[in-house]
């Protein structure tokens, strides 16, 4: 760890070994256009200002800091502080991205945008900066989560995008992503592709990040004013892996900080069915960037598993395989039930209900907080909140009947 | 020396119009592509392009998806590619480039699926996801083999990105000739003579092929008549889908004689 004063340099194409373009040719000027416009923006100071603006009035940044002593209890003698990334506009953590992603399209000149969505949380937020913006809007989303997810359907709709249900493949978020990539291919001069994870081709991974690097930028700041210490160890959820790296980043040169992202173990961590690309994946490349993904022996993608949808994806972002070979960070399972536990147990104890994502993270902490020595602290990003899964944990606890 | 790119300059200095099919190994069966991919070589292809089925093939289109869908549910492994190719080689003299997405190649080892490749007597590979700037392992295998590698011209690339494009192929340069995935369209994009004309301008002598929405015997003549073969994928599969080897055959020999 003689680099670790440096980690946060971290600029792209590569991440150690990980990340770089695997595309094809036809998008490579598409994403030096991008490329070229986000670093010219992110040395322009009206960019700055007009993210900061929107943040402030439009997401309702920053968003807060809430200690939760009585969950806290469930995970030993520890301290337990949640970054409330619910508290932003749309529900979760991906509007902070989509803003700064739709700010870029109108300064390249572009009129319509695409995303991919699997639980349809990046698909309402890129449908919302797409009505707030003016532009038209695309979401591909696999067949099966559109119908999980008919309300998110729903919310786009009203937004004013058009909703494509994709059919091939496992016809999920991994889908979604290669139809979108493909309209991208045949769109580019007109359409940005509104990529909603640190996965993908560069500059994706490393602009995503920047976007929401605000997370841990808040929260250090947050910790440092209100409490005068930072936290012994940062938690979140890992699908793809942006609001863990949101919070992550700012802290990746504090050596006292441990970083713990917890995966989607599905069904048990030793089953075939779960999304802990991490803890179980092999190197390849999917999506246009080498990092960690779960595959057969012949490279074919395998389909993931996981009760949350927004956790259900076999990819992740390059960093965070830089940032777990380099052992910065460790990245655990959490299974299904362990999630829907935790999310109970959140709304029981706090009064604030998390997205089942988010209940990833929180099981991790009850799971592991008792290894920490006594009056440790944890920072949870809380990324998202609840209230979309309500039919799926209303049909886990019987509130609801089971189908 | 290339092959493939032997096969193309002969017919090009015999002003013979040059026709690249591709077919998926493992389609619908593995036996069954075999026999096609022969049938298409002996009815005109002058070059075979063999594909590799692929989980996530997001340059192709809805034909093709489909096609290398259904060969990877019937059971088709990447070790099976190295006895389809050795029994097309064997039974033809059509050079035969491999197209494969990166990922299956990654895994298999780069230098273990050229080697493979060669042995069975494979003459290059094209790869629609890996651009040079990527590929340093498989430029030095590929040279160290003299394999073919074909990379990608599109009408958006840089005049710089067009000449390291032709630089770098070898065997031919897959120019595509609209902004868009594989598949039949009506309207041949006038772009493709665009794309063409700037990898040509780079000074290479690499033969240059245009693909991508190539569906009748007119417009095979007509790339013909600025580029150096046409590539054609989607309808083969239709045709296989049509009628079988019969109609496969068929429409081969009407795309390759119409053109004439």
């Amino acid at each position: 760890m003689s680099e670790q004063t440096n980690l946060r340099s971290q600029e792209g194409p590569y991440f150690g070994e990980y990340g770089g373009r695997f595309v094809p040719e036809s998008l490579i000027a598409a994403l030096d256009e991008l490329d070229a416009t986000y670093k010219t923006a992110k040395a322009d100071p009206s960019f700055a200002a007009e993210l900061a603006e929107l943040n402030k009035t439009y997401v309702g940044r920053p968003s807060i800091i809430t200690e939760v002593p009585k969950f806290a209890k469930l995970a030993g003698d520890i301290r337990v502080f949640l970054k409330r990334e619910d508290l932003n506009h749309t529900g979760s953590h991906k509007i902070n991205n989509v803003i700064g992603q739709a700010l870029l399209a109108k300064r390249m000149g572009k009129r319509r945008i695409i995303a991919e969505t699997g639980a349809g949380q990046h698909g309402v937020a890129s449908a919302t900066a797409a009505a707030l913006f003016g532009l038209e809007c695309v979401v591909y989303m696999g067949e099966v989560d559109t119908q999980r997810q008919a309300l998110n359907v729903a919310r786009m709709q009203l937004l004013g995008a058009t909703v494509i249900p994709v059919t091939t493949g496992s016809r999920t978020l991994k889908d979604a992503i290669n139809e979108a990539l493909r309209d991208w291919v045949t769109n580019v001069e007109d359409t940005h592709y509104l990529l909603g994870t640190v996965a993908g081709p560069h500059p994706f991974p490393t602009m995503v990040r920047d976007f929401h690097s605000i997370i841990g930028i808040e929260s250090r700041q947050q910790m440092l004013d209100d409490y005068g210490f930072l936290p012994d160890v940062l938690a979140a959820c890992v699908g793809g892996g942006s609001n863990a790296i949101g919070l992550f980043h700012a802290f990746l040169d504090d050596a006292s900080v441990k970083l713990w992202g917890f995966e989607a173990a599905g069904e048990g961590i030793d089953t075939p069915r779960h999304a802990a690309t991490l803890s179980k994946g092999k190197v390849g490349v999917l999506h246009g960037a080498k990092s960690y993904m779960l595959q057969d022996e012949d490279g074919q993608t395998v389909e993931s598993h996981s009760i949350s949808a927004g956790l259900d994806y076999p990819g992740v972002g390059p960093e965070h395989a830089w940032l777990k070979d380099i052992s910065r960070a460790e990245y655990f399972g959490i299974t299904d039930d362990q999630a829907m536990q935790a999310l109970k147990a959140l709304s029981q104890t706090e009064g604030i209900i998390p997205a089942i994502e988010t209940a990833h993270a929180l099981a991790g902490v009850i799971e592991y907080g008792h290894n920490l020595p006594a009056g440790s602290s944890i920072l949870v990003n809380l990324s998202g909140r609840g209230d979309k899964d309500m039919e799926t944990v209303g049909k886990y606890f019987g509130f609801l009947g089971s189908n | 020396m290339s092959k493939t790119a032997d096969v193309l300059n002969e017919l090009d200095s015999k002003n013979e119009p040059a026709l690249i099919g591709y077919f998926p190994a493992g389609f619908p069966t593995l036996d069954a592509s075999i026999a096609a991919c022969i049938a298409m070589c002996e009815a005109g292809v002058d070059v075979l392009e063999l594909g590799v089925p692929y989980s996530d093939p997001v340059m192709d289109g809805l034909v093709i998806q489909e096609a290398t869908e259904q060969a990877l549910s019937n059971g088709f492994k990447l070790k099976d590619l190295f006895p389809a190719l050795r029994a097309i080689t064997a039974a033809v003299k059509t050079p035969v480039l491999v197209m494969s997405y990166w990922n299956p190649i990654l895994q298999y080892g780069v230098e273990k699926f050229a080697r493979d490749l060669k042995d069975a007597g494979g003459a290059g590979l094209i790869t629609p996801d890996l651009i040079p700037d990527e590929a340093k392992q498989w430029l030095d295998i590929s040279d160290e083999l003299d394999l073919d590698r074909v990379f990608l011209a599109t009408p958006s690339s840089s005049k710089e990105r067009l000449a390291t494009s032709a630089n770098l192929s070898r065997g031919f340069v897959y120019a595509v000739s609209t902004m868009g995935i594989t598949g039949a369209r009506e309207d041949l994009d006038r772009k493709a003579r665009d794309v063409v004309a700037g990898v040509k301008d780079s000074g290479t002598s690499t033969p240059v092929c245009v693909g991508i929405g190539i569906s009748t015997a007119a417009q095979v003549a007509e790339v013909n008549s600025y580029a150096d073969g046409a590539i054609v994928g989607s309808l083969f599969i239709k045709a296989y889908l049509a009628g079988g080897i019969a109609v496969l055959s068929s429409t081969v020999t009407e795309l390759k004689s119409g053109s004439k």
